[in-house]
Parts: structure tokens; C-alpha cells; sequence
């Protein structure tokens, strides 16, 4: 009896701890979940978004700052910016324009890689099934190409716009050159792009670009001097872009090597150099208060600049 | 006037852009230069008035002493940057909705296509293609135009107009850009898109592309307008008529082309020193930056001489050697 006493008792004791338990929380549950919904009104105090977000995000001078200086994404802008720079007459958005079209652009065109071949046999074939049979594959199609065609005309209106505005004067040297390099890259990518298609239209665009590189000098069979260096259409500079003396296979491959990794990565190497160097070189240029005729100072060597951080202009008082 | 034609070139898919720069460069162009004279109102009145020079917030923007010069570029740049991002977008969208991008036959090396072309952005490449081989059109001129671009920030010696618009201030600059820019890349592509039809002929806005036409233009060199036949050193070198007339060309051909470089100085040093102030900023230049300008303004010149010699006289080569031609 005992020992059944014990058992029940003890059978009693769990059962009560449970049943106890389930009180306690049928008790706590509401105020538990109360809590829980109630925290949730309030993210930002998550320990979940905190992990993230190191700020608070409201609106005081402090966290507008570091908003932009803790977020990787952000923070190629400094905190503050010259307070007109922020009108669209002055840059026309055009760099920005210029890069967001990169960044569009390397999307879709990742997207356009899992359909796409770069062989004789299959490319233009799958452009076609792209075209036809692909989910929004012809709007892909159509916003690659177009989006190409955009970027290459918002370098140069930016190249444009930083001309008007002598934008590449000291202490910005530099960084136009990187800009005309990344300029040239931009036209070279989209000319690779254009052979992909495997059509008349790519094909013969590439056959003259190319054909006129059969003339380099010394390094093309056709060149000027060619000979000298024992050019012939199976070694010379031609040969090399094409894998081949004509626009067949190779080629197509190695325009899809160049086109999707090679001018890619060497775009994106540039363009940090590009932007680290906007902001070390004092943020853009301007708009700068206006120079005098009469405050030119008499100076041959240069000088080195002082980094400012922002767009501020060292004549502004 | 066939209009069919007309649009046929100015809705081709690819044409678009060209067609888009045709309203986008020059509205660009007055809108920077819209600023720039404003700028030049605030500089003439800061010019006659030296103690309003010290006082006065030298931009034509708005601005009130109370006012930060500094905003935090969030939200103010930002918000701009991410609209515009959208207007990108949207406009891409409908571009991409509304026009297919070209696809033709495939690729096919026994069917040439009449006229080929490359892309537009490289039309002005091939388009020079018209009035120099392809080692100087297709690799010297390309890699003149990427140099040349890249040491403007070293010759222009000009400290004025840094970080603002202004036209006065930068007279020359600005019009040896646009004369490289406009006046040359655009309007050779221009030229190479609405222009160029089969057989990269020269077909006037609204002619047909015919592309049975056959032209009968006939181009001569330099030194057949001259009738150099080399008679003369064949007998003073005791040569064949054929060695003879070889060298005669290569020594006539050195002429004409030392008398562009002579003109082509004197004419961008005469442009150099057309104003007070571009001799004052001449002053300032070194030796260096000096020969560089210069050379890579004749190089810029040579383009535009070519294209008058050829268009206009029918004139191919300029300086005939066994090795290349100009």
C-alpha cells in the first residue's frame, strides 16, 4: 500500500506539476503574449533587427549620419553633402544614372546566363526560346538592350556634364582618367554583347570591329609593318581577340568570357576606384562658389590639395 | 522625298539612341550652358565690384545666412538618388515593353549584310574608315581620342571654372570639347547612321537605299591631281618608270603633309591666343603641356581636313607609300 500510497503519490506529484504548470502559464500566456505582440509594435528594440541595424533610425541629426556611415550599401556617401549638390542641375544624375543601369544590367543579365549557351549550335536558339517560350524572357532580353544603350549614353552625358562644369581640374586629375578608361570599358562591354545573339546584325558588327584590327600596326597582318613581326591571319592581334581568323565558335566564346566575367570584373574594380576616389579627391566638385579672373594666383608647380570632407570648395567663405 | 525610307532608318530599333541623342545633346548642352551664363552675370558683377566680391555668396543658387551650407545626404541627396532610380526604371519598363530588342537571321558568313554596321556607339569609327585605312581609323585615331581625353585634366591650365558652370571663363575648353565631341564623334555617327546606306554610300536624308546604285565617283590620290609619274627620278636615278614613280610619291607626299602640320599649328596657336585671357593662361603652361595640346589639336584637325579633301575634293590618299598610305 504504501508503495501504491508512493506511486499515486507520485503519480499524483507529476501530474499536479503539470497540471500546475499548465496554470501558471494559462495564467502567464495572455501577459506573455501580450508582451510578444506588444514588442513587436516596437521593432527597432528587437534583439533580432538590432543585430542588424546597429542605429536607431529616427529622425536626429546623430542617426541621419550614421545611417548612411553604418549601412556598407550607403556609406560610399559621406554624412553631409554641399547642400546644392543635392539639385539635379548641377550633375544631371548622371554617374548615378550610369551605375544603377550597371547594376540593372548585370542583373538581368545573370538572369539571361541560365538560358543561354554560348556555342554555334545553341545560342541563337536560345535566344529564340528565350524570345518565345521564356517566362518575360523577351522583356528581359529587351531590358538588357536597352538598358546598354542607356548606360553608354549617360557616360557620356556624364563625361559631358563633368566637362561643363571642369569638374576634372585639381584636385580631380586622376580620377577623370579612370572615369574615359571606364567609359571605354562600357563601350567595350556592350560591343561583346553584341555578338551573343549569333545573328546577321552581331555577326557582321563584329566582323568589321574586328576587321580593323587585322590593320594594327606590327600587330595586325594587314598593318603597317605587319610583316616585321611575322604577321599572318593566324597569329596576329585579330587572331588573339577571335580565337580564330574568323568570327566563328571561339569567338563567340570568348566574347561571352569577356562580356559576362572578364570587362565585368575589371568595370567593377574601376568603379570603386572611381568612387573612393570622388570622396577622397573632397566629394564632387561642386556646385563650387564662382573663381575671379583677379584671384588666379601665380603658381607653375602643383601643389599638394588638402582633403576636404565634402564638396566644399577651398575659395568658399 | 521618300519618306518611307527616312523612317525606316530613324525607328530601327537600335537607331533609338541615336535618335534620343539627337534631342538629349543639345538640350544638355543649353541647359549647361544656361547655368554657365548665369554664373557669368554673377562673375561680371563680382569682377567691377571688389568689395561685393568679399561680401556676396558667390553662387546663383538660393541662399540664406541662416541656412546650413551642408545637408545630410540622408534623406536629401538619397531620396533623390533612389526617385531617380525609379524614373529609370519605369522609363525602361515602357522602353522594353513597347520596342523589341533586333534579332536577325542567324549568324550567316556567306550572306553579307548591305549595309554592315557596327554598333552605333562605334558608327563614327567606321565612318572614318571613309578617309583613313583601317590602321589609323580603327586603332591610331582610338587610342588618340582615349589618350587625348585622359591628359586634359594636365594641359588645361586654366584654374577658373572648377566645380561650377561657366562659359566665359572657359571659352576655348569648352569649344575645342564641343568641336571634338559634337562636332565630330556625334555628327560622325550621325553621319554613319542616317546617312551611310548600302555600300556605305552617301545617300541624303529621304533618298532610297538603293542598293544596286553604282557610284562614279572617282577618287584620286594627291599626286595624280599633280601628275607625279615619276619621270623625273626615274632618269635621275636611272630606275625603272615604275621604282622612279614609287619614290616620287613617297617625296611628293611628304609636302602636303609637312604643310598640314604648319597650318594646323599656326591655326590652333592663332586659336590660342585669340583672347587676352587665353594668352594669360598660355603664360601659365608649361613646355610640356604646351607640345601636347598642340599635337593632339592637329591630330583633332587632321580629321576634319581629311573629311573636306575627300568629300569635297575626292581626293583618297595624301601620301602614297609602299608601306601605308594617309
Amino acid at each position: 500500500m504504501p508503495e501504491e500510497n508512493g506511486g499515486s503519490k507520485e503519480k499524483t506529484g507529476v501530474l499536479e506539476k503539470v497540471q500546475a504548470d499548465a496554470a501558471a502559464l494559462r495564467e502567464t500566456l495572455k501577459e506573455k503574449t501580450k508582451q510578444q505582440v506588444d514588442g513587436l509594435k516596437e521593432p527597432e528594440k528587437t534583439q533580432l533587427y538590432r543585430s542588424m541595424f546597429r542605429v536607431k533610425h529616427d529622425d536626429e541629426p546623430r542617426n541621419r549620419a550614421l545611417s548612411v556611415l553604418s549601412n556598407v550599401f550607403f556609406h560610399l556617401h559621406p554624412a553631409k553633402v554641399n547642400r546644392d549638390a543635392t539639385k539635379y542641375n548641377f550633375t544631371w544624375g548622371m554617374g548615378g544614372i550610369t551605375f544603377y543601369l550597371f547594376i540593372v544590367l548585370t542583373f538581368t543579365g545573370v538572369l539571361l546566363m541560365f538560358y543561354y549557351h554560348p556555342t554555334k549550335v545553341q545560342a541563337f536558339r536560345d535566344i529564340l526560346y528565350l524570345e518565345n517560350d521564356v517566362p518575360f524572357g523577351k522583356l528581359l532580353r529587351n531590358m538588357h538592350r536597352w538598358a546598354a544603350h542607356l548606360m553608354i549614353i549617360a557616360v557620356w552625358l556624364h563625361m559631358f556634364r563633368v566637362f561643363m562644369t571642369g569638374s576634372y581640374k585639381r584636385p580631380r586629375e586622376f580620377n577623370w582618367c579612370v572615369g574615359v578608361l571606364l567609359m571605354v570599358l562600357t563601350m567595350l562591354l556592350s560591343f561583346t554583347g553584341y555578338l551573343l545573339p549569333d545573328d546577321q546584325l552581331g555577326f557582321w558588327a563584329v566582323t568589321v570591329g574586328t576587321n580593323m584590327a587585322r590593320a594594327t600596326p606590327f600587330l595586325g597582318h594587314e598593318g603597317p609593318l605587319g610583316g616585321l613581326l611575322g604577321m599572318t591571319p593566324y597569329n596576329d592581334v585579330r587572331f588573339a581577340l577571335l580565337g580564330g581568323s574568323i568570327v566563328d565558335a571561339n569567338a563567340l566564346l570568348r566574347a561571352y568570357i569577356w562580356h559576362c566575367i572578364a570587362i565585368p570584373l575589371i568595370v567593377s574594380i574601376f568603379l570603386g576606384v572611381h568612387f573612393w576616389r570622388v570622396r577622397k579627391d573632397g566629394g564632387i566638385s561642386g556646385p563650387a562658389p564662382v573663381m575671379l579672373e583677379s584671384e588666379i594666383k601665380e603658381e607653375r608647380n602643383p601643389r599638394p590639395v588638402v582633403l576636404r570632407p565634402s564638396g566644399m570648395s577651398q575659395h568658399d567663405k | 522625298m521618300d519618306w518611307h525610307q527616312l523612317w525606316e532608318i530613324a525607328s530601327a530599333p537600335d537607331n533609338v539612341p541615336i535618335v534620343a541623342m539627337l534631342f538629349l545633346i543639345p538640350f544638355y548642352l543649353w541647359y549647361a550652358l544656361k547655368q554657365g551664363i548665369e554664373n557669368d552675370k554673377l562673375i561680371a558683377i563680382l569682377e567691377s565690384d571688389a568689395n561685393l566680391a568679399k561680401t556676396k555668396y558667390r553662387k546663383t543658387q538660393e541662399w540664406d545666412p541662416k541656412w546650413e551650407r551642408e545637408v545630410h545626404t540622408w534623406p536629401y541627396l538619397m531620396r533623390m538618388e533612389f526617385l531617380v532610380a525609379i524614373i529609370v526604371t519605369v522609363l525602361l519598363m515602357v522602353w522594353s515593353l513597347t520596342l523589341n530588342a533586333p534579332l536577325e537571321e542567324p549568324a550567316n558568313p556567306n550572306v553579307t549584310m548591305n549595309p554592315a554596321k557596327a554598333p552605333w556607339y562605334f558608327l563614327g569609327l567606321q565612318e572614318m574608315l571613309v578617309y583613313f585605312d583601317p590602321w589609323i581609323a580603327g586603332v591610331v585615331m582610338p587610342t588618340l581620342v582615349i589618350v587625348g581625353l585622359m591628359v586634359i585634366p594636365y594641359i588645361d591650365a586654366n584654374p577658373l571654372g572648377n566645380g561650377y558652370y561657366t562659359y566665359k571663363q572657359r571659352r576655348f575648353s569648352i569649344w575645342t570639347f564641343m568641336f571634338g565631341f559634337v562636332g565630330l564623334w556625334v555628327l560622325m555617327i550621325v553621319i554613319g547612321t542616317f546617312i551611310r546606306g548600302p555600300g556605305w554610300m552617301w545617300f541624303w536624308p529621304g533618298r532610297t537605299w538603293d542598293a544596286e546604285r553604282v557610284d562614279y565617283a572617282v577618287n584620286r590620290n594627291l599626286d595624280q591631281v599633280f601628275g607625279i609619274d615619276g619621270s623625273w627620278t626615274s632618269a635621275i636615278f636611272h630606275v625603272t618608270k615604275d621604282q622612279g614613280a614609287i619614290w616620287a610619291r613617297v617625296v611628293f607626299g611628304i609636302f602636303p603633309l609637312i604643310a598640314f602640320f604648319i597650318v594646323a599649328a599656326i591655326l590652333v596657336h592663332w586659336i590660342c591666343m585669340r583672347t587676352e585671357f587665353s594668352r594669360k593662361i598660355y603664360q601659365r603652361m608649361s613646355l610640356l603641356q604646351l607640345v601636347t595640346m598642340y599635337t593632339f589639336l592637329i591630330f583633332m584637325f587632321s580629321l576634319p581636313a581629311k573629311i573636306l579633301l575627300r568629300l569635297v575634293f575626292t581626293i583618297h590618299y595624301v601620301w602614297v607609300t609602299p608601306w601605308f598610305s594617309i
